[in-house]
């Protein structure tokens, strides 16, 4: 059916705009990451006169973002693959068995989700700090800290989106799979999960994207050998001077990676919202 | 169902005298299953949630400042005192309290309602293929994609007073201000912390508007245009009715977000933000670490919880009523 013209006209416009209003921001980003520091502390200039690639070199000079990369590295994946693996067992047993405490369990799960990081603050701070008094381990502060810490999240959500994938997969093939003599764990592990692995995937990216951009915790709960690259960043404004053409070098070179992932697989993830959210 | 025909196929196989124990053992262990597979994420879920709730809660009745953080547990008995302080609106500590609360309801009524027409309109506008569809789809989707302090900080680059683009714009450029406003400090605050904020979460409404259009079967569409009915009509009498459940869920999670959104307002601003864009997620966090006092801290906290279960509660019923009266 043929649109009118009001309706094409309208999107038109509409779609313009708005890619400008997304796209804007990046635009700063990438133009500013090539100026000299005297051209990002003066005027803005929509063209960078003086094109330079020093600052995608200095970055790693101003602060240790290489130490910072990597803590976030280790942080976003071992908070990933813990609650990835935790989540598909916890999934399979929602989504396959029926047992007493499975609503209570679901409703649990769910609501965590709503309860604002805020709250979970001050109480996981205190339990470090009281862990970390009597046994010694120096949870606070620590990447051990936050990678927990970081399960507050990315668990509930994980389990959530799961159960809808494993639920999608026919009970018939676990079953088959089960007289073909699987045990459970079998049939979770050579059926279930092949099948589900585009669902496991896009848990696992956002997961990853999460960790990788939380900023709460990680002021709070991070100190001078575990920074992660989202306090990290904060290093290139010194007293005197606001590194911006290095500012926006780091934070290019520090969403890339998310970035490429997500567009990569954001199918998957489109998907996920519908088996898990839609419905 | 299924799981009776797998038993009868296995059971003739055993041999009698061994029969009753290994099914018994066998029942046992279909039971205890479930929990065991449970039982890492039931642990963690105690772990980081549970108990710090819990801890959140009696710190809530507690006098808890500086003095006892290394051993809280011996901290001084409050009783509702914190609660007391939090909601005593004449005094400093509550009536901040209050105002960013008022803040916090403002700006996330805005902010969601802004998300979702930004959301909708585009998920619409994309849902008939075009040339150039699914780059928009791709390019539409960088905000969401983007870490937060990353994005958020370009923003505030943005939002600079002397070497920023909107005051290179609007002051240099099209000259509409005498002189280059302030917009990380003041009143105007409100207003960047909005912008990006939408900017932030709309992505996110356009993902799952998109993901309930795929929903509506196309017959319905091509019904409605044999009947006579044009683009514009047809999106408000079949999609968005047909949008409605999918619309429900979306605006309560975008309320939950926006309103204990913690990392925008904490990147824009830093850790105090302007009295015109305090968020009560940073307001707690400011009256709990900057003056150490965890106990008013963690009422806060709690009085914040009971109010979105209050909200959530309120709306799910609402909402629910809505469909049974559809049905």
């Amino acid at each position: 059916m043929a649109a009118p013209q009001s309706f094409l006209w309208s999107r038109r416009i509409f779609l313009t705009l708005l890619t400008v209003f997304v796209l804007l921001p990046v635009y700063v980003m990438v133009s500013s990451s090539l100026k000299p520091l005297q051209d990002v502390s003066g005027k803005f200039q929509w063209l960078p006169t003086d094109l330079t690639v020093r600052p995608y070199f200095d970055i790693w000079e101003t602060v240790p973002l290489a130490d910072y990369f990597i803590n976030s590295l280790i942080v976003a994946g071992a908070a990933t693959v813990c609650s990835v693996t935790i989540a598909v067992f916890a999934a399979y047993a929602v989504s396959r068995y029926n047992f007493r405490g499975k609503r209570v369990f679901t409703v649990t799960v769910l609501s965590t989700q709503m309860f604002p990081g805020i709250l979970f603050l001050l109480p996981l701070f205190l339990i470090y700090v009281n862990i970390g008094n009597a046994t010694g381990i120096a949870l606070f502060g620590s990447r051990g800290g936050l990678i927990l810490t970081y399960l507050t999240f990315s668990l509930p959500f994980s389990i959530w989106m799961l159960i809808g994938y494993f639920d999608s997969v026919p009970k018939d093939l676990d079953e088959a799979a089960k007289v073909d003599g699987c045990g459970p764990l079998g049939a979770l592990f050579r059926v279930v999960v092949p099948a589900a692995i585009p669902g496991i995937v896009a848990v696992a990216v956002y997961a990853f994207m999460t960790a990788w951009g939380e900023v709460l915790f990680a002021s709070v709960m991070t100190n001078d050998t575990t920074r992660t690259l989202a306090v990290g960043l904060q290093g290139y404004s010194t007293q005197n001077d606001v590194y911006w053409n290095q500012i926006m070098a780091a934070s290019l070179v520090v969403s890339l990676p998310v970035v490429a992932g997500f567009l990569l697989l954001q199918r998957y993830l489109v998907t996920g919202l519908t088996a898990g959210a839609v419905k | 169902m299924t799981t009776t025909a797998v038993k009868e196929r296995t059971a003739p196989k055993q041999a009698p005298g061994a029969a009753p124990r290994k099914r018994r053992s066998g029942r046992l262990r279909r039971v205890s299953l479930p929990y065991l597979l449970l039982l890492p994420a039931l642990l963690l879920e105690l772990l980081v949630h549970l108990v710090p709730m819990v801890i959140g809660i009696v710190v809530s009745f507690k006098e808890l400042t500086q003095f006892y953080i290394r051993d809280w547990g011996t901290a001084p008995w409050a009783g509702l005192d914190n609660y007391r302080i939090s909601v005593d609106f004449d005094a400093p500590v509550g009536e901040a309290l209050l105002k960013s609360f008022f803040t916090t309801c403002l700006f996330t009524v805005l902010s969601v309602g802004l998300c979702w027409l930004l959301g909708a309109a585009a998920a619409i506008y994309l849902q008939e293929s075009f040339r150039g569809r699914g780059l928009l789809r791709a390019i539409f989707l960088v905000p969401y994609a983007l870490p937060v302090y990353a994005a958020v900080i370009t923003w505030a680059f943005m939002f600079q007073r002397d070497n920023g683009l909107v005051n290179h714009v609007i002051h240099d450029q099209l000259g509409l201000t005498d002189s280059p406003p302030f917009w990380l400090i003041g009143d105007n605050s409100f207003f960047t912390l909005l912008v990006v904020s939408v900017w932030k979460g709309w992505p996110f409404a356009f993902l799952i508007i998109m993901a309930g259009l795929q929903n509506i079967p196309r017959e319905m569409y091509e019904a409605a245009a044999l009947d006579g009915a044009g683009v514009w009509q047809q999106i408000r009498r079949i999609t968005m009715p047909s949008l409605r459940p999918v619309n429900q869920v979306l605006v309560l999670v975008l309320f939950l977000w926006t309103f204990n959104d913690f990392n925008t307002p904490f990147v824009l601003f830093g850790r105090a933000a302007p009295e015109a864009a305090d968020l009560i997620s940073l307001h707690i966090y400011q009256s709990s670490f900057q003056t150490w006092n965890f106990g008013t801290g963690s009422a806060m906290s709690v009085l914040l919880l009971l109010f979105l279960l209050l909200v959530t509660g309120v709306y799910l019923v609402l909402t629910s009523r809505g469909r049974k009266a559809d049905a």
